[in-house]
């Protein structure tokens, strides 16, 4: 199962990501993190307490939103555990996020 | 705008699906979640796709390919509603089943697609595979989208280069290499600032391409032993899983792609070694891994009554100059340098890509003239080891257009010999220092890579230290690898406490360091030499998974002189153009002097046909001529005789003035003015001077060499 609630406070959107972000629900994350384009987000934190599981399609929506939202905006991933630490830097997506 | 194609025309135990594209051929991800399969046989008469959950051992469905979805030789479909994170899929094909005339269609085989971007099976090394199941090597289907932030291959000249050889899991695999991920991808990537410390600028990985580590694996004296450097591909696309910290979730192709990424950033180039041929399916009596199975009589070279012909030792051959396999070659090449942003290769048994379909060496083999001309491929390196198991041998006459280099087996050879002190290869040494013009006149130096020690055979440490070869531990009664090593243990085989000895020793791989890194050409180092790494004299360590095999950086520190002495050498050379001039230029410079010049014990008075073990060279770099900042002398004294022997120095004009750069002896000499104008070096040792604009001598300033 997979659930995420999106909530925006000026200009400081936060995400909560629970259950297992795989490919069949990416797209869904995909088309809610699009919907920002254009406003003027200045930070992204996802919080992953919750978070099981994130591997290729997962990964692409964090950095989707980066190039989306512009050099700007600043991401940050909170509460990680090893499992998705170790993912995120095994494949460099830690170039993108700051976890903090 | 909604595309017709978008949507299914046939289903079947709820899967939908409809006819696909013919190109490209693998499997390619199509909107959110549906999969073009496209796989090419000219003789199948049936093809079917299997498609599993991962790791499972039965699919979840089986399509037949209708026959309106094959077009000419190619079947393809697209399906639908995939989850492609957990999707693996093969293929079963029939068809004549006629070894004599080389037909093997075996329907009950499970075939890998040969086009296959990722393969699972293998996901963490050494992790013993479910030996019941079918499906060993199973395709996985990836994202193409990756984000290189504007990187691309980096392009440095090939005049430039100084290559570092490594194997991936050797090079972080102990402990001592004190990185997060070992023996990984994502291992490799800590260890960036220490090669960029060291100022290679090319790092050159042994075999990266999917292939089994259990192939031929046996357990000798309690030993598991394995197929450890991988030179048998399973699959041309696929990274090797194993070799990726992230494969069991599936993302062994984003690791490597940020290793290549970060290796560029440090300006570090990604060069790969690759193996086109022959595969893992070995001979008539290996496993169906792909190939056999999908179209045996076009991928394989088969002798007339339909065996495999075995050119490269390894029990089949790859059909290199047939148009089908020519194309398939080409495409995982320029797949690697368009997806992968690889910067060059270096071809296993280059030789045999220019045997035709019968076997015979070709004048103008056209996938060797293929590849050289190629759009996608033309600004990467391509290198040759330009030999076969057949007996072909071509050092300095491969089949070139102007692209190719190749190892250069004969300055391996030839340095080699002249270190231990063989005088008799005093001449031929003059024509390897100056970038071997004798193979390479009608090209250039750039053609020559210049290499003493490479994964076959001694490191470096070991080419000093044993007579003889040690690969007992490989199981095969010691009579695997090389008899010809020309190497010298310096007075002692092996591991020894004789404080001389092991001075020797030092001396001696600083000599082959400082004559490499001296050489016009591009220099080729193993890594792990630089600090002096051994293999316990094994000089063939292929099955070796352990400490004969990792690197021991524990040996850094304890050999951090040698590492300093090629970090000063490498450095100099990136400083000085001269030693990179690759035209085989013999006239004079601007100076007045020849740019490179040879000299006995005197200056200017050196017979080089005759044999000598110690002598000097020079090069002359006129700031006018290569746009530095001032004009250079350069000077290398090489003593190979057991003797001490002292050097009069050329002389330089009138305010300029020599320095000692980097010595290998150990007796701390080095150039004084006020003692003349000479050098006295110690036995078996070099020194490398540099004669520049007299410096302000600041206290506390730094000099600049």
């Amino acid at each position: 199962m997979f659930d995420f609630n999106v909530t925006e406070n000026a200009g400081e959107v936060d995400v909560v990501l629970k259950g297992r972000l795989d490919a069949t629900v990416a797209p869904q994350l995909h088309e809610e993190m699009a919907k920002m384009q254009g406003s003027d987000i200045k930070k992204v934190t996802f919080d992953v307490k919750e978070l099981e599981y994130i591997a290729s399609a997962g990964l692409r929506v964090i950095i989707f939103t980066k190039q989306k939202l512009g050099a700007d905006t600043q991401i940050f991933m909170k509460d990680v555990n090893d499992d998705v630490k170790q993912v995120i830097e095994m494949t460099g997506c830690d170039n993108f996020v700051t976890i903090i | 705008m909604i595309r017709i194609d978008e949507y299914p025309t046939h289903e079947l135990n709820g899967i939908k699906y409809r006819c696909g594209r013919v190109q490209p051929f693998g499997a390619s991800v199509v909107g959110n979640s549906g999969v073009n399969f496209s796989i090419f046989s000219s003789d199948a008469t049936y093809c079917e796709l299997l498609l599993f959950h991962h790791g499972m051992r039965e699919p979840f469905a089986r399509i037949p390919f209708p026959e309106e979805f094959r077009i000419g030789n190619v079947f393809s479909m697209i399906v639908y509603d995939l989850d492609i994170e957990e999707l693996e899929y093969g293929y079963c094909m029939d068809g004549p089943y006629d070894p004599e005339h080389g037909y093997r269609f075996d329907r009950s085989k499970i075939l890998l697609d040969p086009y296959a971007k990722l393969v699972s099976g293998r996901n963490v090394w050494g992790s013993e595979p479910d030996w019941e199941d079918k499906f060993q090597h199973r395709g996985c289907v990836i994202l193409e989208d990756y984000d290189w932030e504007g990187d691309k291959p980096l392009e440095i000249p090939m005049k430039d280069l100084v290559i570092y050889e490594t194997h991936v899991r050797s090079f972080t695999r102990d402990e001592s290499s004190g990185v997060r991920y070992k023996g990984t991808f994502a291992g490799l990537l800590d260890k960036i600032p220490y090669l960029k410390e060291l100022g290679v600028n090319c790092i050159e990985l042994l075999p990266i391409f999917e292939f089994d580590e259990f192939e031929n694996s046996r357990v000798i004296d309690g030993e598991r032993l394995y197929n450890y450097w991988g030179y048998s591909t399973v699959c041309f696309y696929a990274p090797k899983a194993g070799y990726a910290a992230s494969a069991p979730l599936g993302l062994a192709a984003d690791e490597l792609k940020n290793l290549i990424k970060q290796m560029h950033k440090a300006g570090i180039e990604v060069m790969l070694d690759v193996v086109f041929n022959h595969t893992a399916e070995g001979n008539e009596q290996g496993p169906y891994i792909s190939y056999r199975g999908i179209d045996n009589k076009t991928y394989y070279l088969l002798t007339p009554d339909g065996y495999y012909y075995n050119f490269s030792g390894c029990g089949n051959t790859m059909n290199c100059n047939n148009a089908i396999v020519r194309n398939c070659i080409l495409d995982a090449l320029r797949y690697w340098v368009a997806d992968y942003h690889i910067d060059g290769f270096r071809f296993d048994l280059a030789s045999i890509l220019s045997r035709d379909e019968n076997g015979a060496p070709m004048t103008s083999p056209p996938l060797l003239e293929t590849l050289a001309h190629d759009a996608v491929l033309g600004k990467c390196k391509l290198i040759a080891e330009a030999w076969d198991a057949g007996g072909l041998y071509q050092v300095g006459s491969f089949p070139a257009w102007g692209r190719w280099a190749e190892w250069n087996g004969k300055y391996r050879d030839c340095l080699r010999k002249f270190i231990k002190s063989s005088a008799e290869c005093g001449p031929e040494l003059i024509w390897r220092l100056k970038g071997s013009p004798d193979l390479y006149g009608n090209r250039s130096a750039e053609a020559s890579i210049n290499f003493i020690t490479c994964h076959d055979g001694f490191t470096m440490y070991d080419l000093v230290s044993y007579n003889e070869k040690h690969n007992m531990a490989n199981g095969e009664n010691n009579n695997d690898g090389s008899n010809d090593n020309d190497s010298w243990n310096c007075g002692a085989e092996g591991e020894t406490d004789d404080k001389e000895i092991l001075s020797l020793r030092r001396r001696q791989i600083k000599n082959a360091a400082g004559l490499l890194l001296l050489s016009r050409g591009i220099p080729m180092i193993l890594s792990g030499d630089e600090f002096a790494n051994t293999q316990y004299g094994n000089n063939n360590a292929y099955c070796q998974d352990n400490k004969i095999s990792w690197l021991d950086w524990g040996r850094l520190k304890d050999n951090k002189d040698i590492f300093d002495f090629f970090k000063t050498i490498i450095a100099f050379r990136a400083k000085h153009p001269v030693l990179r001039r690759s035209d085989f230029y013999t006239g004079m410079n601007s100076l007045g002097y020849p740019e490179m010049s040879f000299h006995g014990s005197k200056p200017w008075e050196f017979d080089e046909n005759s044999p000598f073990l110690a002598f000097g060279f020079m090069y002359v770099e006129p700031a006018v001529d290569y746009g530095t900042r001032e004009d250079s002398f350069i000077y290398c004294a090489v003593n190979a005789y057991w003797e001490s022997v002292s050097f009069e120095l050329p002389a330089i004009p009138e305010g300029m003035e020599w320095e000692t750069v980097a010595y290998s002896g150990d007796d701390r000499a080095k150039y004084d003015k006020n003692t003349g104008n000479s050098v006295t070096l110690m036995p078996r040792s070099l020194m490398l001077l540099h004669g520049h604009t007299k410096r302000n001598t600041r206290k506390g300033g730094k000099k600049d060499v």
